[in-house]
């Protein structure tokens, strides 16, 4: 690494996050991302409802905070009528496969031309470690004591693999933030993907598999391996569909 | 050599554990929110690959460029 220094669209004050928590990871990627293709200033931040949103409290770049779930069908507006901006949703599990799943999977489909990041710790973490449609199964949640059962709550979403199915997005894939290996696997997936939108090429998706040590009950350090261990062997990461491949 | 921004600082630990020359350890002094921060134990052995500041989710470890660090 030649040389890093935090982002100008994250202010020099610590995030709103537990300490571990990856979702401030994810927001300095997008940030290190955003200036390093130059739209620092000229891009603009769905803000969904959940831990996703914390991220209000220091991102320094415009942004928009919208109902929960909704940020896809907000996104679909603001880039239909400025769509010279960078725009992007940033969505937990919680707000995207759950109340917001109509909008992500009619906006995908529709391929609208904006990125959407979403973060999956698979919990409810603001409101106090609930059951997510992304819990694994047997994970303990505070609404799954006895571990998620599949008989009566079904399975956890994999939302790549559904988005993918559809024809219209450019680029679906995962990424896994419990190693420097992912974390830079990622951060060129967030760069294609927005790099893919000036391009006018369309919907694109990119998964960041995230922790939440505050509602697994595990130190920070101890999230990284059961990511390892429990979360990526079922959301296995990858690229799912990218459009400048399939073209060849 | 690295710098770290102790008051960004939430003792998640992560650079300590992804630092290739285990030159990173949690110190004993704590920063204005309570939380202990790493300190570099042997500078000599830094070779400024960055892990430890692309796993810190805060942004508190930077990298300078050359020049811009005073201390080799």
């Amino acid at each position: 690494m030649a040389e890093y220094k935090r982002s100008s669209l994250i202010a020099s004050a610590p995030s709103g996050y537990c300490p571990g928590c990856l979702h401030s990871l994810a927001t300095r990627l997008i940030s290190d991302v955003l200036d390093e293709l130059g739209q620092a200033q000229n891009s603009l931040n769905v803000i969904s409802v959940g831990c996703s949103a914390l991220n209000i409290k220091y991102w320094g770049g415009d942004f928009l905070s919208v109902a929960h779930g909704r940020a896809p069908a907000a996104a679909t507006g603001i880039k239909r009528v400025n769509p010279e901006r960078l725009v992007f949703a940033y969505q937990g599990d919680g707000d995207l496969a759950a109340i917001g799943l109509a909008e992500i999977m009619s906006a995908a489909n529709r391929g609208e031309n904006f990125t959407v990041i979403f973060a999956n710790n698979q919990t409810y973490g603001m409101t106090g470690g609930q059951m997510a449609p992304t819990t694994l199964e047997g994970q303990v949640t505070t609404t799954t004591v006895n571990g998620r059962d599949p008989s009566t709550t079904g399975y956890p979403l994999k939302m790549c693999e559904l988005i993918s199915t559809l024809k219209a997005p450019a680029y679906v894939a995962r990424f896994a933030l419990n190693s420097p290996k992912g974390i830079n696997q990622a951060r060129a997936g967030i760069k294609k993907a927005f790099q893919l939108q000036m391009q006018g090429k369309g919907f694109t998706f990119v998964e960041l598999l995230t922790n939440c040590p505050t509602n697994w009950h595990l130190s920070p350090l101890k999230t990284l391996e059961y990511m390892d261990t429990n979360t990526i062997p079922y959301f296995t990461p990858g690229i799912y569909k990218d459009c400048e491949v399939d073209a060849e | 050599m690295i710098q770290i921004n102790e008051r960004l600082c939430k003792d998640c630990k992560y650079c300590v554990k992804f630092c290739p020359k285990q030159i990173l350890e949690t110190g004993s002094v704590r920063n204005s929110r309570g939380h202990f921060y790493p300190v570099v134990t042997d500078p000599e052995k830094c070779i400024s690959c960055g892990i430890c500041a692309t796993v810190c989710p805060e942004g508190a470890i930077e990298l300078p460029a050359k020049g811009d660090d005073l201390n080799g």
